[in-house]
């Protein structure tokens, strides 16, 4: 069971989130000019790492609010965590 | 009856007798004991008979790690407990108990015939033996596995009993309250660190606590004296808590750790009345120290598994804490000192006894102790074999070869009423592993200890391999000042004295000159599982620890192995000519020792088992006898049967009463969310297939919402309050979904948007009221509403006033009715239901629930998102082209709806379906075919919807068949179990299509 710094509410427990699966995709401007391929590379495709992966999470049971975190995969450690928007830390790459 | 209690100790209090009951006969024991020490001081050591050839077992240890002494507690159907080890248990007033695993009873045993028959029942016995055929599964072998097999009986009736959980935040937690624990504790609680000290037993100390060796000192004290005087002094603490009777059960990630807290299995039943029983401790604790002991291990020679062959330590804590000896002739079979201390102990209390020791020679201050106190003492001998069926009454020994392969020269009988053995030491990594961390292999000694953490975690103690007091009491105070960081000067100048164990020799199966075939070589007393088992294995090509564990059953019984997984692992190794240390061992899960399920779920039970939402009106549906139906956590009237109706034909009634003149649904639970901001029209046309911008002030839209995927995610009427105002209603169960699908949109993808959502479900309550007479009623409860069809015409909106208080009153409807929805304010919620249904009685105004909802919606081809559709399904293939926008520069979802698979003409795709025989009603989820005689079978779809529809007399279906736009008007075949069913594809839309009704 995790414990999550929120960037809003400070640590808690894992209960109170949710996860939503890779960050950094966004979604594209504008769709209706991508081919079917490219497309669903945004629709379907995401990576399942064992290390270092980027997330979404959600404090859904708190402030609602989204954000980004670093963790390793492989222990479970929460590298790091920043907010929507803010640029991924450089030194996990 | 025989008295076993020799002398006193202070941890029995003599003054306090306690009867108690085993398998029906009464014994008296004393408020201090354990079941097992009261059975002990009654001369009883058979307490159970082995799983698979029912043997004959006795109590073995004096902890968590026994797996013979296994009783089933109490008799009451809804009190009784199984799989309870005896040497845990504290003895209490009236406690009843009895063994299990023996039929008809411990000392006449049916299945003790599988001893004799046992060359039949090699490794892998069941897997090999119970393949074939299949129909024996259920007849015979499962009814003969269970009825020999017993592992004791479950409660049939609800646990009376009430648990609860709590949730606990350390700096530190120190587990295991032994010299270890109770240094670390004192260390980190002194430097004011909030610290948490748990032990599973009733008093700390552990195994110290009862040490009275003179051999062995700590400033000049028996070191069990120096240790009380600690434990007065960490009492003293304001920043220590400390929990006795409380194991910890699980050690989870993120330092996040589940104890089991007893606080009344120790009391007599009058006691234990509405008191909790177990309490869940969910600590999160900063650092975690784990000092949580070994234990001693067995010898596996042949016959070790009679009753009244223990542990020798166990020998010891049964003399020295509960005053009671296992014997009055002890032979002590060993490969080390600490049955030494043993020996001493037992003859000082006078009880005669020897020890064979399997290794050539050994030097060490309690060697030395022991040959002054003239015990005999056989060097380089191991045992060979032991007799009496019941209990041992006596063993052979013989010499080991100078390679300790095979034995040598003449076999020795010994008598004895108790053999005690130690193999040596092995500590508990259990929590350090499960916690993630790695371990080492000590060739020295054959033990794993801890190596890398992954977590905040130290172990100390003789759980990291420290096994003598200055060793443990140094490396502690070491340890735990760089781990904490701190520098404690408290042990600086203890004194400490102890033996040292200076020889070691480790054979983890002793060699017999009788073949291993002919031999009864214990190593899983609980599974029954012999050394012969694991070689056997290794012959058939198991090679991996986890695999020879799965296929022997070794370790997998209740008590998970903790005497046996060692010399398992060591056979392995000898057999395969490998070294121990590369073999790994096999997972340490938690639960560390049984949890009950009580303790799991806490107080979530009986009506706090699931969350229930009520609407306000939810009195008013119980009294008028409505039947509930449950959606996501909602309780939603399905139906409201009147006079001993059942559920059809009050359906029938209602859906009836609907159309002809008026109906009145609770219609409260559908998701309500409050959407403002200046984008808020901008927003609703990224979410929706369909256009918003135009949408007028005061009127009301149906929307669909998709996925990404371009499938339809929920439905429902948006209405526009005013300029930057709306109010979404969403499915009932898929409203907190779709509000976190819109958050997410919000804050991850489209930030520049100044939208604000709340959600508004529990805010309003909704009584939906529809039928030709719909408007009267709706004129009656206000009558200053102008609801004349010009200026309050299908979809819109009106502000209302019922009595002084606010409504909104929406003219929307998902019957094809006249139907308007008044929503106000919660807390009126009940009086807005009870007014409605009074003015609306002279129009036999019927309340109906989900069920003719259902079905009025189906005769007009309205779907339901959920039913109708499964997350395949597309809006066209729902033939609902008209409601994406073509406009549209993009919303969720437009860009999939045009992918190669997304428009596949041979989809499947929404149809309404008739029978041919209008009385047949259509099974709901019943598979559609064109052709049975062909095989397979080509299926082309399913049923979604079926219901009897009162207003058109007939029955009607809607139903996804692949292809079925183009299929109107052709015949297709739902093959049941005992007949088809031939139906007709039809237009979706039963009822109305005009819409007359609508709008009359
Ligand atoms: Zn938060």
């Amino acid at each position: 069971m995790f414990l999550i710094n929120c960037p809003f509410c400070g640590e808690r427990d894992q209960s109170e989130f949710s996860s939503g699966g890779e960050a950094h995709i966004v979604r594209p401007k504008q769709p209706t000019e991508l081919s079917d391929d490219e497309w669903a590379e945004y629709l379907f495709m995401r990576k399942n790492i064992k290390g270092i992966q980027f997330e979404r999470w959600n404090h859904a049971h708190g402030c609602r609010k989204w954000f980004n975190v670093v963790r390793d995969t492989s222990n479970d450690k929460i590298l790091s965590v920043y907010k929507m928007g803010e640029k991924p830390p450089v030194n996990y790459k | 009856m025989p008295n076993y209690r020799i002398h006193k100790t202070e941890y029995i209090d003599e003054t306090k007798r306690v009867s108690f009951k085993y398998d029906g006969k009464t014994y008296f024991g004393y408020e201090g004991d354990t079941l097992a020490s009261a059975l002990l001081a009654n001369g009883i050591h058979l307490v159970g008979r082995s799983f698979k050839y029912h043997r004959p077992r006795g109590i073995v240890s004096c902890g968590a790690e026994e797996p013979n002494a296994i009783c089933q507690i109490g008799s009451k159907k809804d009190l009784t407990e199984p799989n309870v080890r005896a040497t845990e248990l504290e003895l209490y007033e009236g406690l009843e108990a009895s063994s299990q695993n023996c039929w008809p009873n411990v000392k006449f045993d049916i299945g003790g015939i599988n001893n004799f028959i046992s060359p039949l029942i090699p490794a892998g016995f069941y897997y090999k033996t119970f393949m074939w055929p299949k129909s024996f599964w259920k007849k015979v072998y499962e009814p003969l596995i269970r009825l020999s097999a017993g592992l004791g009986k479950s409660p049939t009736e609800p646990d009376p009993d009430i648990y609860d959980h709590k949730y606990v935040h350390y700096d530190v937690l120190v587990i295991g309250g032994g010299v270890s624990g109770i240094i670390a504790a004192k260390m980190a609680a002194k430097n004011n660190l909030k610290t948490l000290l748990v032990d599973d037993k009733k008093i700390l100390g552990g195994t110290t606590i009862y040490q009275n060796n003179e051999s062995i000192k700590i400033d000049d004290k028996l070191s069990s004296e120096w240790l009380k005087n600690e434990i007065q002094e960490i009492k003293k603490l304001s920043k220590l808590t400390i929990k006795t009777r409380t194991s910890i059960a699980a050690y989870h990630g993120y330092n996040f750790l589940l104890a089991k807290e007893n606080l009344t299995d120790h009391l007599p039943e009058e006691k234990k009345k509405n008191k909790i029983r177990q309490r869940l401790w969910k600590i999160r604790a900063k650092k975690v120290v784990i000092a949580t002991g070994s234990i001693e291990r067995p010898l596996v020679f042949n016959n070790n598994d009679r009753p009244g062959i223990l542990l020798s330590n166990s020998i010891n804590k049964y003399l020295d804490y509960y005053g009671v000896t296992c014997g009055e002739n002890i032979i002590l079979f060993t490969n080390n000192d600490s049955a030494y201390e043993t020996s001493i102990s037992l003859h000082k209390k006078g009880i005669k006894n020897i020890i064979v020791d399997l290794r050539k020679s050994a030097n060490s201050e309690l060697i030395k102790q022991a040959e002054s106190l003239g015990i005999k003492i056989y060097f380089n001998h191991v045992v060979t074999n032991t007799f009496g069926y019941r209990k041992i009454n006596s063993l052979e020994i013989m010499k080991l070869s100078e390679d300790g392969n095979t034995t040598v020269g003449n076999k020795i009988r010994l008598s004895c009423d108790c053999l005690g053995m130690s193999g040596g030491w092995t500590p508990m990594v259990h929590m350090h592993t499960q916690s993630g961390g790695k371990l080492d292999f000590r060739d020295e000694d054959q033990v794993f200890l801890p190596k890398e953490n992954s977590e905040d975690q130290i172990s100390v103690g003789s759980c990291n391999g420290d096994f003598d007091l200055e060793n443990i009491i140094d490396k502690t105070v070491n340890k735990i000042n760089k781990f904490l960081d701190i520098d404690n000067q408290d042990y600086q100048d203890t004194n400490i004295i102890c033996s040292k164990e200076n020889d070691k020799r480790n054979i983890w199966l002793l060699p017999n000159k009788i073949p291993l075939g002919k031999t009864k070589c214990f190593i899983d007393f609980q599974n029954d599982s012999t050394a012969k088992d694991i070689k056997l294995a290794l012959k058939e090509g198991f090679r991996s620890i986890e695999h020879v564990k799965r296929y022997t059953t070794t370790g997998m019984a209740t008590d998970q192995g903790k005497l046996s997984n060692m010399h398992a692992l060591g056979i392995i190794a000898d057999t395969a000519g490998v070294k121990m240390g590369t073999l790994g061992t096999t997972t340490f899960r938690p639960p560390f020792t049984p949890l009950t399920f009580g303790t799991l779920v806490g107080r979530n039970v009986g009506k706090f088992f699931e969350v229930v939402r009520k609407t306000s009106m939810h009195e008013w549906h119980v009294k008028n006898n409505a039947e509930f139906e449950n959606v996501g956590q909602w309780k939603r009237p399905w139906y409201y049967p009147k006079n001993g109706e059942n559920m059809h034909d009050a359906v029938q009634r209602e859906s009836k009463a609907a159309r002809d003149s008026a109906g009145i649904l609770d219609a409260s639970t559908l998701g309500k969310i409050d959407i403002q901001g200046s984008d808020a029209s901008e927003f609703l046309n990224r979410v929706y297939t369909n256009a918003w911008s135009k949408l007028a002030i005061g009127k009301c839209r149906y929307g669909l919402m998709l996925n990404e995927d371009g499938m339809v995610y929920d439905d429902g009427v948006t209405t526009r309050i005013s300029e930057n105002h709306y109010l979404m209603t969403t499915t009932t169960g898929g409203a907190a979904n779709v509000l976190s699908k819109l958050e997410d949109y919000l804050q991850t993808e489209w930030p520049e948007l100044d939208v604000y959502l709340t959600s508004v479900t529990d805010h309003y309550s909704t009584a939906s009221i529809c039928g030709p007479n719909s408007k009267k009623i709706l004129n009656k409860l206000f009558p200053n509403l102008d609801s004349s069809d010009e200026n309050f015409p299908h979809m819109s909106f009106k502000e209302g006033k019922l009595e002084n208080i606010n409504c909104r009153i929406m003219r929307i409807s998902f019957t094809g009715e006249q139907s308007y929805e008044i929503n106000i304010e919660s807390k009126y919620g009940h009086s807005l239901w009870k007014m409605c249904i009074e003015a609306g009685k002279e129009f036999n105004l019927t309340p109906y629930g989900t069920e003719t909802m259902h079905l009025l919606r189906a005769e007009k081809g309205f779907i339901i998102v959920g039913q109708d559709t499964d997350g395949t399904m597309t809006p066209s293939d729902l033939q609902m082209d008209w409601i994406v926008s073509k406009k549209k520069f993009d919303f969720i979802g437009k860009r999939s709806l045009y992918r190669s698979d997304t428009v596949r003409e041979d989809r499947k795709q929404l149809v309404g379906l008739l029978t041919d025989d209008p009385k047949e009603i259509l099974e709901e989820g019943a598979q559609i075919v064109s052709d049975v005689k062909s095989k397979p079978i080509d299926m082309l779809g399913h049923v979604t919807s079926s219901y009897f529809s009162p207003n058109l007399n007939k029955s009607i279906a809607l139903a996804v068949v692949r292809s079925g736009k183009t299929m109107k008007g052709q015949k297709l075949i739902i093959p049941m179990e005992n007949k088809n069913i031939n139906v007709t594809v039809s237009d979706t839309i039963f009822l109305d299509k005009e819409n007359k009704r609508l709008n009359a």
